[in-house]
């Protein structure tokens, strides 16, 4: 139930703020029937799940993402330092990260923010670890990686039933 | 008063404007110059990260309503979310697909362990 109002509250403020009618009563019912109406078809198909509304995360992952933002900018001009070097000294580098987090949320924002950030991709992706592509040595330092896997590790919810990290990936 | 504001709001857009240019010439760079397909994964990122986000505030600073802000702030919240997805959908298929990368100062073709 807290997923359905979690989602309705989402939709709703999407509809105000890209259509932008505020003071229309007959268009603000007619946005409140599509909310509702979206609604009734997500809870007959059975997605309002842990992986339709992933809200496990939410609401510390908004300080996360500002910490995130900061790590993007420095990697960027280390990689961008590389990319306009004469001597590129590049040593590309595979590191294997076995994964601090326990939910499927979790482990794809650690997967996403690790290939957010410049300088290292996500390349293969197994339940127990993942592989990690990084562009010189010092990117592979897998305590930086796993410092941030800790950090969403500790946005994870205990008891939000996010699902268990599971079954095959790929 | 309206007037430095103004200027300031311009001064910064402007700079953001050039910092996201020279991101994505940068990244462009990259791509040309780094050695195989992971590397050139890297240079990608920083056109995908710096570079749209960086210009997608600097409109936001220049936008004429809340409204339109508030768009934009969508815009660069939607790219944060799925340039990661698409990064990774294209790694993963060319490591499943057999491309091997070069690793170490010598850039050899090697697998991991």
């Amino acid at each position: 139930m807290a997923r359905t109002l979690i989602l309705a509250i989402a939709l709703g403020g999407l509809w105000l703020l890209l259509s932008g009618y505020f003071d229309k009563p007959l268009l603000l019912i007619f946005g409140a029937a599509s909310v509702a109406m979206s609604i009734y078809l997500a809870r007959r198909s059975e997605v309002i799940d842990a992986e339709g509304v992933p809200s496990g995360l939410m609401p510390r992952v908004f300080l996360y993402w500002g910490w995130l933002a900061a790590e993007i900018g420095k990697s960027n001009i280390e990689v961008a330092r590389r990319a306009l070097a004469i001597d590129m000294k590049l040593s590309p580098t595979l590191v294997k990260i076995k994964t601090p987090t326990r939910t499927n949320a979790g482990y794809a924002t650690f997967c996403n923010s690790v290939t957010l950030t410049p300088g290292t991709v996500t390349v293969d992706l197994e339940p127990s670890y993942f592989v990690v592509h990084a562009l010189t040595r010092d990117l592979a330092d897998e305590e930086a990686i796993l410092d941030m896997g800790r950090r969403v590790a500790a946005l994870e919810n205990p008891d939000a039933h996010d699902g268990e990290i599971g079954g095959r990936v790929t | 008063m309206a007037d430095v504001l103004h200027f300031v709001r311009d001064a910064l857009s402007i700079l953001l404007f050039g910092l996201g240019c020279i991101a994505i010439v940068t990244g462009a760079i990259g791509i040309v110059r780094f050695p195989d397909f992971y590397t050139r994964l890297h240079a990608a990122g920083v056109t995908d990260t710096a570079g749209a986000e960086l210009i997608v505030f600097g409109m936001m600073l220049q936008a004429p309503s809340w409204m339109v802000f508030a768009k934009l702030a969508f815009i660069s919240f939607f790219l944060f979310m799925t340039s990661p997805v698409a990064t990774h959908a294209v790694a993963h298929a060319a490591w499943v697909g057999g491309v091997r990368p070069m690793l170490g100062p010598e850039l050899e073709r090697g697998d991991i362990e």
